[in-house]
């Protein structure tokens, strides 16, 4: 949410300091790189080259394809099961006193072991691979949401009854404007958990992708090849932060009365 | 232990919409019950205005949510009118959707056909809206909302319309125009209207008859017409009438 505050803040006052806080970590990398002077730690310049030299092979962006559809698939799916069970949980309590074990039971098993067992169980498949991502995922989500649900103001439920609105109406109009806020903290946080573990799947049983050419790269111990996929990585889902999630959270806030939102 | 069913049938138009309340109960957490209506009903005949007086806490609310069908959960039984009437209710609160404009707010309430195409021009410039109709209810203030919340009830045309305390906390300017302004609408619309309030005065105004509601646990203690024509419901005359009825009930009008 304190993102949302500085997108109203005028343009040029925060640009600089964002410049230079970008060129301070450059600087940094560079000085370190250069004190330790080994190939194990490459800076900047070497990071960059080996970046070029992949974009234009082509090998860069077809792994960081890959890699994103995975993120993309996995991220719906969770989104999509994890809303629904966290609705139903938040609303019924019976279903709640049902679930709830199973519920910590997912959020505390270890990413390694789903994955390990979904590929063991399921065979070496992206079918595999995008579950183990979907169900390390979808107990945030379900808690995120349950949250959402029981804050549900029944006032407004029931001027939706005495009105008579349609189950569609009521779920466009009611319902989900209100777990808007909810939806968004649990993308937020699923985006970010969800491509450190495609990694890892795509490490342990996929031959494409950005997680198997760093696992690549280890073998051949290439650190500025690891450091570039993982900077490339970074830099995708930073566009989409910026590109997608901000203005979509800005559109869909627009009712609030903070001049802040609206002026941007 | 619900019990609402449509009366009536053909050749019986227009019904009455009748109210029985054996029993309501409310159970706190700790799982006490106290009984807040026992034992009483009315009926409103068709194109009515009826207020429900009483004090605060004495169950008003209450019977407006059995008979909108919000609380089910009591003994008695709540008969609507055949064919099943059109509701509308005008609660405490505005209740608007806050992600929704004026206008949205009020043609969702519309039935999906009706609810893109139907004018509301001129219910929007009755009710001084029609500037308003783009904005955000959360930047209205609250005198501004309860207008749109009136908009929104008279907008389905309702046939059976509940209002529950739809004025207080109104300075009384805005409120003495917004009475005027449900008279207008309720004799242009042929609609039944029961307004639950504390205020004896603005019931008194407004009504064609007066129920009072007293009592742990409530019920109906006065059933009173108001005689007077509403042109005459001012000075002398209705101070008159207002004099008479608290003579009769002082409990409930005092209150």
């Amino acid at each position: 949410m304190d993102r949302q505050s500085d997108i109203g803040r005028p343009r040029d006052s925060r640009a600089p300091l964002r410049l230079l806080s970008i060129l301070a970590f450059l600087a940094l990398w560079a000085g370190a790189a250069a004190l330790a002077a080994s190939p194990e730690v490459p800076g900047p310049v070497q990071v960059f080259g080996f970046l070029v030299k992949e974009a234009a092979s082509g090998e860069l962006f077809y792994h960081l394809t890959v890699t994103l559809a995975r993120v993309a698939a996995a991220f719906l799916i969770a989104m999509f099961i994890g809303t629904a069970i966290g609705v139903v949980m938040g609303q019924s309590r019976n279903a709640d006193r049902l679930l709830d074990p199973w519920v910590i039971l997912l959020l505390n098993l270890p990413a390694l072991v789903v994955i390990v067992l979904c590929y063991i169980w399921i065979g070496l498949t992206e079918a595999a691979a995008v579950t183990a991502v979907a169900i390390n995922k979808i107990p945030n989500v379900v808690v995120t949401l349950r949250e959402g649900a029981r804050a549900l103001d029944p006032k407004l439920t029931e001027m939706a009854r005495v009105f008579r609105f349609s189950r569609g109406r009521m779920l466009r109009h009611v319902v989900l404007p209100q777990l808007l806020p909810f939806i968004a903290a649990a993308g937020r946080s699923g985006l970010a958990l969800i491509w450190k573990i495609v990694l890892v799947v795509e490490l342990l049983g996929r031959s494409n992708g950005v997680g198997f050419q760093i696992h690549l790269y280890f073998q051949l111990f290439d650190v500025a090849a690891i450091l570039g996929y993982a900077l490339a990585f970074v830099c995708v889902m930073l566009l989409i932060e910026f590109l997608a999630v901000q203005p979509l959270e800005t559109h869909l806030n627009r009712w609030r009365p903070r001049a802040a939102s609206r002026a941007a | 232990m619900k019990h609402i069913s449509i009366a009536g049938g053909p050749g019986q138009r227009p019904g009455r919409l009748k109210v029985r309340i054996d029993s309501k109960t409310f159970r706190s957490a700790e799982g006490t019950a106290a009984e807040v209506l026992r034992d009483f009903s009315f009926e409103l005949r068709p194109e009515t205005f009826t207020c429900l007086i009483g004090p605060s806490g004495c169950g008003k609310t209450t019977t407006l949510r059995l008979i909108l069908g919000l609380d089910q959960d009591f003994a008695g039984e709540i008969e609507l009118p055949s064919p099943p009437p059109r509701l509308a209710a005008v609660f405490q609160e505005p209740r608007l959707l806050p992600w929704r404009t004026v206008e949205q707010n009020v043609r969702l309430a519309l039935p999906p056909a009706a609810g893109r195409t139907v004018d509301l021009d001129g219910l929007f410039a009755t009710l001084g809206l029609q500037d308003l109709r783009g904005r955000y209810p959360e930047e209205l203030s609250l005198g501004l909302a309860r207008r749109v919340a009136l908009a929104r009830a008279f907008a389905v045309m309702p046939d059976i319309l509940l209002l529950d305390e739809p004025f207080v906390s109104l300075d009384e300017h805005t409120a003495d125009r917004l009475r005027a302004l449900l008279l207008e609408l309720w004799r242009t619309q042929a609609t039944t209207v029961l307004m639950v309030t504390h205020n004896v005065r603005e019931a008194a105004r407004l009504a064609d008859r007066l129920l009072l509601m007293n009592g742990h646990p409530a019920r109906i203690v006065g059933d009173v017409p108001v005689p007077l024509a509403r042109a005459a419901r001012q000075g002398e005359e209705l101070r008159r009438f207002l004099d008479e009825l608290t003579r009769a009930h002082p409990e409930t009008v005092l209150a």
